[in-house]
Formats: C-alpha cells, sequence, structure tokens
C-alpha cells in the first residue's frame, strides 16, 4: 500500500514541472564557498568603505523613520478634525485618545498646519503660529542680511586689496563658529534691553531681535559662498566687458553679478535653510508666545514662537507618549520637510552653477 | 572745463561702488567685534583659576532659592567627554566614506544620491538630531539620557562636515602620487593607506577640528538626550549617565535659573570659556588649511 502511494506521489510530482526547474540544493562546500566569497567581498578595503559611505543614508533613513513613527498619532488625532482633541479634553474624555488612532493623516497633516491656535493644555494642536513665527524671523533675518551680504560679497571679490580680504575672509569664517548658544545669550543680554529701550517695549524679547540675531548667523554663510560665486566667473567675461569700455561698476552689476547670480541664489537658499534649522538662539530671544501676530510692520515687535523653539522649549516639560509629545514631533516632522525641501533646491542651484562655471564649491 | 576735469580724476581716483560696498563689511566686522566685545568684557573679569577648575556650588539664597557660585570644571568636563566620544565616531566613519566615494566609486548616479544624503544630513535642523536621538538611543535602544547618546548624535552631526573635507582633501592630490605609487607594485588599498592618506592629512584634521567646534558648540541636539544642569556626583559614573555641558549650562542658566538676572558675570565666564574653546578650534582649522594650501601651490 505504502509502495502505490509513493509510486503515485512520484508520478504525480513528475507531472510537475518546476520540479525539472528547482536547482539543487547547495551542497556543503558550495556553501561554504559562496560564504568566502561575500566575506572576501565584504572585507576587502572596497566592501567596509562602501558600508560606512552608506551610513548618511542609513542615518538620514533612521532620522525619518523615527520622526514619522513619533509623529504620527498626532496626524491622526488630528484627522477626525481640529475640535475632535480639545472636545474630547473639555469633557474629560482625555485618556479616550486612543480611540482616535484611526484617523485620515492627510486631512490630519492639513489640520495640524493651518490650525491658528497652539495651546497644548487645552490640546489645541495647530501649528500655524508656529510656522508664522518661524518665517517671520527668517523673512526679517534675509531682509537685514541679504543687501549685507551680497554687497559685502562684491566688496570682498571685486574691491579690496588681498590684505583686506586675507584679514576679513577667516574673521568671517570664525563668526561661523560662534556657538548658537552664544548668539542667543548676547542677544538675551544686550540686544533685547536695546530693543525694549528703543520701542518703549516692557520687554525687547521680540521677532526683531531673533531677526537681528539670526542676520548675523547667517551672514557667513552669504558671504563666503557668494563671494567664491563671484570669483569663479571666469576673468574672460570681465576683461570683455572693460574692453569694450564699462566702467568697474558697470562690469560688476551688469556682467559679474548676473553670470554669478545661481551660486549666489544657491547661497541665499542654503542661509534660509540653516535659519530655518536655528534653534538656540531664537529660543532665547524671541520671547515664545504662540500667537500669529498682525500683518503690518508692528509683526516685528511682537514676541513670537518659531517651531524649533517651541519643540526646545516644551519637550522637557512633557510625559513620554502623551499627545503634546506626539504633537512636538509632528513640529518636527514639518520642520525636516521643509528644510528638506530647501535643502535640496538649494543643491539643484549649486549644481547648475558649478556645471556652469566648474567653481570651488 | 578745468572743473570737469578735475571731477574726472576725483571719480576715477574715489571709486564710489569701492565706498559703497565697503559699508557692508564694515558692518559684519562690528558685529563680530560687538559679540566678541562684549562677552570678553563681562567675562574677562570673572575668569580665575577658581572658576576654571573649581566645582559648581549652590549657594541659599532667601527664600529657600539657590544661586550657583564656584567653577565650571564639571562642565568642560563633560563637553570635552562628549566631543572625544562623537569624533571617535565620526572621524573612521567619515573617513572611510570619503575614500570609498573618492577612491572606489565612479562618477554616476549612485555616487551623486549618496552626496545628496550627505549634503541633506548637514542640513537637517540640529532640534530634529535631538528629537531623533531622544526616541531612538533614549528610548528604543533604551539607553536613557546618557553621555553614550550624546556620542552619538554629536557623531552624526559632525559626519557631514568629515566627509566633505575629507573628500576635498582627497580631490586635491594630483593622480601622479597615486599612480607613482601603483607602478611601484602597491595595491590600491596600500596606496591610499601609505600615500593617499598622509598627504590628505591635514585636510583631514582641518575637517575634524571643524566637526569639534561644531559639536562643541551644539546645544539643542544634546538637550533631551544627553545634557542635564545639574546632577550630585558632578561627573557621569557610566557612559549611562547624563552630562554636564558648558553650552546647556549656559542656556539654563540664563534662561530658567531664577537668578538669571543676578547671575549674569558667571553666565558671562561660561560664555567666554565655551566661546574660547571653540574660537580655539576654528583658528587650529583655519591655520592648518592655509598652510596645506600654501604648500600645495607647490605641487
Amino acid at each position: 500500500m505504502m509502495e502505490l502511494l509513493r509510486r503515485v506521489w512520484t508520478g504525480f510530482k513528475a507531472l510537475w514541472p518546476i520540479e525539472a526547474f528547482r536547482r539543487p540544493a547547495p551542497s556543503a562546500e558550495m556553501l561554504r564557498l559562496r560564504g568566502l566569497e561575500y566575506s572576501r567581498r565584504f572585507f576587502s578595503p572596497e566592501g567596509f568603505t562602501g558600508v560606512c559611505a552608506l551610513s548618511s543614508f542609513v542615518i538620514t533613513m533612521l532620522i525619518l523613520f523615527f520622526l514619522i513613527q513619533q509623529g504620527l498619532p498626532i496626524l491622526q488625532y488630528m484627522g477626525y478634525g481640529p475640535y475632535v482633541l480639545p472636545l474630547l479634553k473639555e469633557m474629560g474624555y482625555s485618556e479616550y485618545i486612543w480611540l482616535l488612532n484611526n484617523g485620515n493623516i492627510v486631512t490630519g497633516l492639513v489640520n495640524f498646519v493651518t490650525g491658528s491656535t497652539w495651546d497644548p493644555s487645552g490640546f489645541n494642536f495647530g501649528i500655524l503660529p508656529l510656522i508664522a513665527g518661524t518665517f517671520i524671523v527668517v523673512g526679517g533675518a534675509l531682509l537685514i542680511a541679504l543687501p549685507i551680504g551680497i554687497l559685502s560679497a562684491i566688496h570682498l571679490a571685486e574691491y579690496c586689496s588681498p590684505t583686506v580680504k586675507n584679514i576679513v575672509k577667516p574673521i568671517i569664517e570664525l563668526l561661523a563658529g560662534v556657538p548658537s548658544v552664544v548668539y542667543g545669550f548676547v542677544g538675551l543680554t544686550i540686544l533685547a534691553p536695546w530693543i525694549a529701550n528703543i520701542f518703549s517695549l516692557r520687554s525687547g524679547q521680540s521677532a526683531l531681535a531673533g531677526s537681528i540675531i539670526l542676520s548675523i548667523m547667517i551672514l557667513p554663510t552669504i558671504v563666503s559662498i557668494s563671494e567664491d560665486a563671484i570669483s569663479s566667473v571666469p576673468k574672460d567675461y570681465k576683461e570683455a566687458s572693460l574692453a569694450l569700455g564699462a566702467t568697474h561698476f558697470q562690469t560688476v552689476w551688469r556682467v559679474l553679478l548676473p553670470a554669478a547670480i545661481s551660486g549666489i541664489t544657491a547661497s541665499i537658499i542654503l542661509a534660509i535653510g540653516r535659519a530655518l534649522g536655528e534653534t538656540m538662539a531664537v529660543l532665547m530671544v524671541c520671547g515664545g508666545v504662540a500667537n500669529i501676530p498682525p500683518l503690518s510692520l508692528e509683526m516685528f515687535l511682537t514676541s513670537v514662537k518659531p517651531m524649533t523653539a517651541a519643540i526646545a522649549a516644551e519637550m522637557g516639560e512633557t510625559a513620554v507618549g502623551s499627545v503634546h509629545y506626539h504633537a512636538l514631533f509632528g513640529v518636527g516632522l514639518v520642520l525636516f520637510g521643509i528644510t528638506y525641501i530647501v535643502n535640496f533646491v538649494a543643491d539643484l542651484i549649486n549644481a547648475r552653477f558649478r556645471k556652469k562655471f566648474g567653481g570651488s564649491r | 572745463m578745468s572743473d570737469e576735469k578735475e571731477w574726472v580724476t576725483i571719480r576715477n581716483r574715489v571709486c564710489i561702488g569701492e565706498i559703497l560696498f565697503s559699508i557692508p563689511t564694515f558692518i559684519i566686522l562690528a558685529a563680530f567685534i560687538i559679540i566678541i566685545g562684549v562677552v570678553v568684557y563681562y567675562g574677562a573679569p570673572v575668569i580665575s583659576v577658581e572658576f576654571l577648575t573649581g566645582n559648581p556650588g549652590y549657594r541659599m539664597l532667601y527664600g529657600g532659592e539657590f544661586m550657583p557660585y564656584g567653577g565650571i570644571l564639571p562642565m568642560i568636563f563633560g563637553t570635552l567627554a562628549l566631543v572625544t566620544g562623537a569624533m571617535c565616531i565620526a572621524v573612521p566613519l567619515g573617513v572611510l566614506s570619503a575614500i570609498y566615494l573618492n577612491e572606489y566609486l565612479h562618477e554616476g548616479k549612485f555616487k551623486s544620491f549618496i552626496n545628496q544624503t550627505i549634503s541633506n544630513l548637514a542640513g537637517v535642523p540640529s532640534i530634529v538630531f535631538g528629537l531623533f536621538g531622544f526616541a531612538f538611543f533614549s528610548k528604543q535602544l533604551n539607553f536613557g539620557v546618557s553621555l553614550i547618546s550624546g556620542w552619538f548624535i554629536l557623531g552624526f552631526m559632525a559626519l557631514p562636515i568629515i566627509i566633505k573635507s575629507t573628500e576635498e582633501a582627497l580631490k586635491t592630490i594630483p593622480r601622479g602620487f597615486r599612480e607613482a605609487s601603483l607602478a611601484l607594485g602597491a595595491t590600491k588599498w596600500e596606496t591610499i593607506t601609505s600615500v593617499v592618506l598622509p598627504v590628505a592629512a591635514p585636510g583631514i584634521s582641518t575637517g575634524t577640528i571643524l566637526g569639534v567646534g561644531r559639536v562643541a558648540g551644539e546645544t539643542a541636539a544634546i538637550l533631551f538626550a544627553a545634557a542635564i544642569f545639574y546632577q550630585s556626583s558632578l561627573y557621569p559614573a557610566s557612559i549611562f549617565q547624563p552630562v554636564m555641558a558648558l553650552t546647556y549650562h549656559l542656556y539654563y542658566e540664563a534662561t530658567s535659573s531664577p537668578f538669571a538676572s543676578v547671575n549674569r558675570p558667571y553666565e558671562f565666564g561660561t560664555a567666554l570659556v565655551l566661546l574660547g574653546l571653540v574660537l580655539l578650534f576654528s583658528l587650529a582649522a583655519i591655520y592648518i588649511r592655509n598652510k596645506s594650501r600654501k604648500r600645495r601651490k607647490g605641487w
């Protein structure tokens, strides 16, 4: 009986074409050789340096993964609408938050980003005030730093003597090395009282103070990269223009600047990326009130709370795993997204500029 | 006629652009001098041997509040410990990455992808690094608020700087150096370790020192995962204990302490020590780079 079954089974198996295509199981010897081959590949110089080179990719992915993992719950909660969480809190059911764990993430993101009240104790998690704070401070910093930075880059590249350049460039690099907490401290102790005096405010901790400090922090980026861009415009351009009878100023204005414009743009966008992510200075100087300021010049004198400052100031007071905790990770996720896009654009422009002239950066 | 001629000569001698464009540079220099000057002016009187080598203490004030006095040695130690560990992670990883990118990898899509990732990593805000470090090292890997979390976070932050500057140093080495070594029968790896790396050493050390400067001045990244304002043992007993760092100490003293405004001299002293430490590293990096640039002109 068993014999018959076996024969039937064998015949049945023969009907399967898969058997015919299946490779023989690897022998022990083959496995050993394959293992040797893989280990030889890995332990070769090319192998392990290659693994190291992948590390920055792995780290970026890890950062993204943990931001999403911890930030996702708030987007799900907000997916039920911006008023559900405060209502739950009002009714005293805040421990049943987990019931909201299935909201639409896209709707949640929209509610999260466009919500106009940031009040963690009342379970209002709309980050528009924080985004507004960030953009006011960064916008103000750009208004100050752009003219100063670009004119200074032109001066260093075209007008000043080599001696001056050799003194000024290292100083600008040193300025880039000053820790942000020192900038924030000087802003807090020196700049804020000045602003309070000049505008007769109660406290000088305002968007204006943040903008001024931030502009000093991004100036080195703008100056050094723009200077590189202007210097790497080929000499022929300048000589051709001068030979046609243009003055030095006309040459700079009409020839060099248009030629270097994409490098200068890249420097500006890179500086915006830096400014968006700057934490300690804006945390110490901006005052930290999460309100949407009025749309007038007065907004620079109000106290604002940029996204980075909100994370830094509130993370210490929240319980791990609370809604507020997830909301702060949500803010981090939005911040990461914005800076990622900004840096990506800067890289694209920079690559195009490099292709054009083969500059040093 | 002669008036016009005079005007033309004056205009030629004193270039309008020169005056116009030099003002912004002066503004930048003035900002630099004001910031450094303020910190030095208010901080220098506090600096003493006791301040640099003493432990912080807390004096009772009215109402049972505390006010710090004494020195900042544990914070200096904490900052140096963070920097050393971070560099032990970042330098080998960064240098090996740069070697792969420059010596083994051919130009192409994969290379530009990796370069893109590196510059994106450099652009990640430090507070996001802090969030990530807290979620990953402190919570997921259960390191807690500790020195070792700080090492990893700061090491990852310094990685792009070190990769970029090492790559730059490797790129400037002439091909003849490598070809000569290969022609003598050395393998590629022997060429890298005995010819390429020694020549690139100044560039690598410039990158390392720049990384040290950035890491030593970093606050936001260690805010949640590594730093503590005060612990009774002062120094971390193991790598799984939090650490007192200069930057976090300055931030906390200046904003969160109830005696922030009474204690300004102490805070300025801390700021001066931090600034001195960081600027020393930056100056060293600039010095080494300029020196190696001069040498490179000979090739």
